[in-house]
């Protein structure tokens, strides 16, 4: 986290992005999440439209998408809040990317179960195809961030590519996800496991196992 | 009102305090970095954790937490003990141990608290973390390592300055306070941050390894830069004035001063008069005192003399200078040097009534002909907590930009008399209606055309709670206006009636704002400090002492009497003015009766028996009644907030801001 930092204000970027504004599609949609608010209250608006920016930079783009200062600055403009404020809440949160992305945004979870099923062997084989944190690689396709529990404990480990989830991974899994991403293709999203629909328990319940077949009254035994 | 028990000591708080406030009333200490009086309540330092039954068997954070009835809240126990060194032991994980280079070292709430509140030694062998600096402005230095983010400055810049643009970046041990895109914090009020922050990361860059304040004298003062009059302590060291800090008065500034009121204070050993001159064949030439009054003595005005009073100057001087105008047989006293003419027969007419706390708790509040920022910035935030508090604003003049909103009504003077219906309605329901008249709207009959509006209203009016109610304000700009019309400083046709009295003598008591080309026939006498626009057209300068150098009575614009100590003694061959005055009555051949401070103290106060009582000064509540129709184009006189007097325009820092805070100079950073 301590490597994330505000992409410099530079003219090229002012060139760049300085007359952002909404597509017809998304002026509608900012317009819908503005008034699920009360009137005054706007800028409650500001974590939608943030993500609302940051997805249109991305569709221009062709990448996961990021937020460039004059976006922040038109968000901001747009809300009538002050630019810091809306800084503060960019800068806040981590799946706002507030440096250029790559077109898939590899986010590794590291935590202790992931790690325990195996996270050491993801992390290595994205380093294999030159992925490192903070950086895109050279072919503009991946970007890289170890990244803490992501609620998957039970399909662990796992990894998070921009919206969605591959689960019970091993680095031979990743590759095909990853390769399918490459191409173009659209891999199944959710556990990677053959025969897995989502996290229900691998083979026969060992838990509860007496709950299976009847509402069973565990008090007796306690 | 719950009674609460703090150790032990049973005692009732007032409905809504916090355990914190209970503690205190309690005179029980309880360390804090977040929590401040005047700020809202963020509760994430930590640092005051009590034991508090009942509740949670935790120590909880006394700032954040409301005291009930029946509360036993120890601030003695063990639990609370170790608390409070678990708490500093973490601030201290990340704060760098460079007190001795650190210019808060001395004066550091950390460091104080860490000594009172914290353990013995560290345990800490890990690494710390680093933050990079960060630019915010002349006025501030960064040092943001040592930041231990309490956000009192993203507090301060939010709730009192109004500009938002002081936020807390990033997250968790990567926060990091800065200013967008660090630019320069650009407001009038920027550097109370300096104060408000508990540690040395933002600290004062002109008074940058400056001094220690253990070696500095310490000195109640009264500041001039605007007419509020805001109460400060002036550091000095040897002869020299150091810097400047807010005191706290509740009445007057809070413990808020501008950044000029503070910064302006290295023009005091800039561009000083230090030796008598006298113009010689054209030239400004150095000469001694002797021979500067040898040279005064042949004058010989008889009762063709004038005195100009400057924007600056304590009671005193002005008493003195009347005495001895009067001595001469003459009358012929002003003050107001731009050559404004507006009625001063009623000083209540003139005067800021509701006073500034009161101003607070008004309702509606039409500003006439005020740049309140650059005229009072402290007015200014007083507006603003009305505003906050429900008021409705209204102001005539040329847009500036305001931190508490507010609607413009147009530019023209003639508004006034014609106002809108929803504003009429707006201020002639109200229950606290206030007007506020800037310099720029008292002359033209703005002022007469104000208080026939103020008339229409009942803006002088009894509340329900009984007190009297005198919504009528003036914003006067110089320091010395209010004590001057006390005095009476004021002609009828204003500077005008000087100019076609055409005096022989023009004894210029720092007046830097006149337009002496029109006084080209008379020997001007100019007692100042400064090297400005009063010196430059000068026929003779006696070099006297400024605000800081001298005792004085001063009136703000409220009518509040205030006295000023004398922090250090005037550079070089300057005298205090009264006793510049004293000998310029003998080289005259008149006597003013009196040879010392306390002499003519008293006798100002025998005159004027208000100017001796401390505090507002009693101008009856009775308006004029006025009438008549202004008209004309407002125009604010204050072009640039940090260049309005003598001292400010000598500073170096002050030519700073106003070169990269308002005209947007990038000024080269000189290398540390």
């Amino acid at each position: 986290m301590a490597d994330r930092y505000i992409e410099p204000d530079t003219p090229e970027l002012r060139a760049r992005w300085g007359n952002f504004a909404w597509t017809e599609a998304n002026a509608a949609k900012a317009k819908e999440i503005v008034a699920r608010y009360p009137e005054g209250r706007q800028r409650s608006a500001v974590m939608p439209l943030l993500d609302l920016a940051q997805r249109q930079v991305g569709a221009e783009e062709n990448t996961q998408g990021w937020l460039p200062i004059p976006v922040m600055e038109y968000v901001a403009a747009y809300l009538d809040m002050p630019i810091i404020r809306v800084v503060e809440v960019a800068t806040f949160y981590t799946m706002y990317n507030i440096a250029p992305i790559g077109r898939f945004h590899v986010q590794v979870c590291g935590t202790t179960p992931c790690m325990l099923r195996g996270s050491d062997d993801i992390i290595a084989a994205c380093k294999k195809r030159g992925m490192k944190a903070g950086h895109i690689t050279g072919d503009g396709m991946w970007s890289f961030t170890e990244v803490e529990c992501m609620g998957n404990c039970a399909s662990a480990p796992m990894v998070q590519i921009n919206d969605d989830n591959y689960e019970d991974l091993t680095p031979e899994r990743l590759d095909v996800v990853l390769d399918a991403l490459a191409k173009g293709e659209t891999p199944k999203a959710g556990t990677q496991e053959p025969g897995r629909h989502t996290v229900e328990p691998v083979g026969e319940p060992t838990n509860l196992a007496a709950m299976i077949t009847e509402n069973h009254d565990y008090r007796g035994e306690w | 009102m719950p009674k609460v028990t703090v150790d032990g000591v049973e005692l009732e708080v007032p409905a809504g305090a916090t355990v914190l406030q209970a503690c205190e009333l309690a005179g029980k200490e309880i360390p804090r970095f977040c929590y401040h009086e005047r700020l809202s309540i963020a509760g994430n330092c930590r640092m005051c954790l009590v034991e508090v039954k009942p509740g949670p068997p935790k120590p909880q954070a006394s700032c954040a937490l409301p005291a009930a009835e029946g509360q036993e809240i120890r601030t003695d126990s063990e639990m609370v003990k170790k608390a409070r060194e678990g708490v500093m032991e973490f601030l201290l994980i990340n704060h760098p141990l460079d007190c001795p280079i650190c210019d808060q070292g001395g004066e550091c709430d950390l460091q104080d608290q860490s000594v009172a509140y914290g353990r013995g030694g560290s345990r800490y062998h890990e690494h710390k973390r680093a933050v990079t600096e960060k630019y915010m402005g002349p006025l501030i230095k960064t040092m943001m390592t040592r930041c231990i983010h309490c956000t009192r400055c993203v507090r301060f810049s939010e709730e009192i300055a109004g500009v938002d643009e002081i936020g807390a970046l990033y997250r968790g041990e990567s926060t990091q306070i800065s200013t967008y895109l660090e630019q320069a914090a650009k407001h009038e009020m920027s550097a109370n941050v300096i104060d408000l922050c508990p540690v040395g990361a933002l600290t004062s860059r002109p008074y940058a390894f400056e001094a220690r304040p253990w070696e500095l004298k310490k000195t109640l003062g009264i500041d001039v830069s605007d007419a509020v009059g805001a109460n400060i302590r002036i550091d000095s060291r040897g002869r020299e004035v150091l810097r400047i800090l807010p005191r706290v008065n509740d009445d007057v500034n809070e413990e808020w001063i501008s950044d000029k009121a503070r910064y302006m204070v290295d023009g005091l050993v800039k561009r000083r008069l230090d030796k008598p001159y006298l113009r010689r064949d054209g030239k400004l030439v150095a000469v001694s005192w002797n021979e500067a009054f040898q040279a005064i003595a042949t004058l010989n005005p008889g009762n063709s003399i004038a005195a100009v009073a400057g924007d600056m100057l304590d009671c005193e001087t002005m008493f003195a200078a009347k005495k001895l105008v009067g001595a001469l047989g003459s009358s012929l006293l002003e003050g107001r040097q731009t050559g404004m003419d507006y009625d001063t027969s009623s000083l209540a007419a003139v005067n800021f009534n509701t006073t500034f706390s009161g101003l607070e708790t008004a309702d509606a509040i039409l500003i006439v002909g005020s740049h309140v920022r650059w005229e009072a910035p402290l007015v200014n935030t007083r507006l603003r907590k009305a505003v906050k508090r429900g008021a409705k604003v209204f102001l005539i003049g040329p847009e500036w930009e305001t931190t508490f909103g507010g609607e413009f009504l147009g530019e023209d003077l003639s508004v006034i008399s014609n106002l809108p219906n929803h504003v009429w309605e707006t201020i002639r329901d109200a229950k606290r209606p206030a007007i506020i008249l800037g310099g720029a709207a008292l002359g033209r009959g703005g002022l007469e055309a104000a208080l026939s509006v103020g008339e229409q209203i009942g803006v002088v009016r009894e509340l329900e709670d009984g007190t009297t109610w005198n919504g009528f304000n003036v914003l006067h700009m110089a320091a010395a206006r209010m004590g001057g019309l006390m005095l009476g400083y004021a002609q009828k046709g204003g500077l005008a009636d000087i100019v076609a009295a055409k005096p022989k003598v023009l004894l210029s008591l720092g007046a830097d704002e006149v337009d002496y080309t029109k006084f080209a026939d008379s020997m001007i006498v100019y007692i100042g400090h400064h090297g400005d626009k009063g010196a430059h057209a000068a026929d003779v300068i006696l070099p006297a002492a400024a605000y800081t150098e001298k005792a004085g009575t001063y009136v703000n614009t409220e009518g509040r009497v205030q006295w000023a100590d004398k922090a250090v003694f005037a550079p070089g061959d300057a005298r205090e003015d009264w006793s510049i005055l004293r000998a310029l009555a003998d080289a005259f051949g008149v006597g003013l009766g009196f040879d010392s401070f306390e002499e003519l103290r008293n006798a100002m106060i025998a005159e004027v028996p208000a100017l001796g009582i401390e505090g507002l000064a009693d101008y009856g509540s009775v308006l004029p009644a006025g009438g008549g129709s202004a008209s004309g184009l407002i125009a604010y006189p204050v072009k640039d907030f940090y260049m309005t007097n003598p001292i400010a325009r000598a500073s170096a820092t002050m030519q700073q801001c106003s070169a990269e805070l308002l005209h947007g100079e990038e000024i080269a950073e000189a290398a540390e």
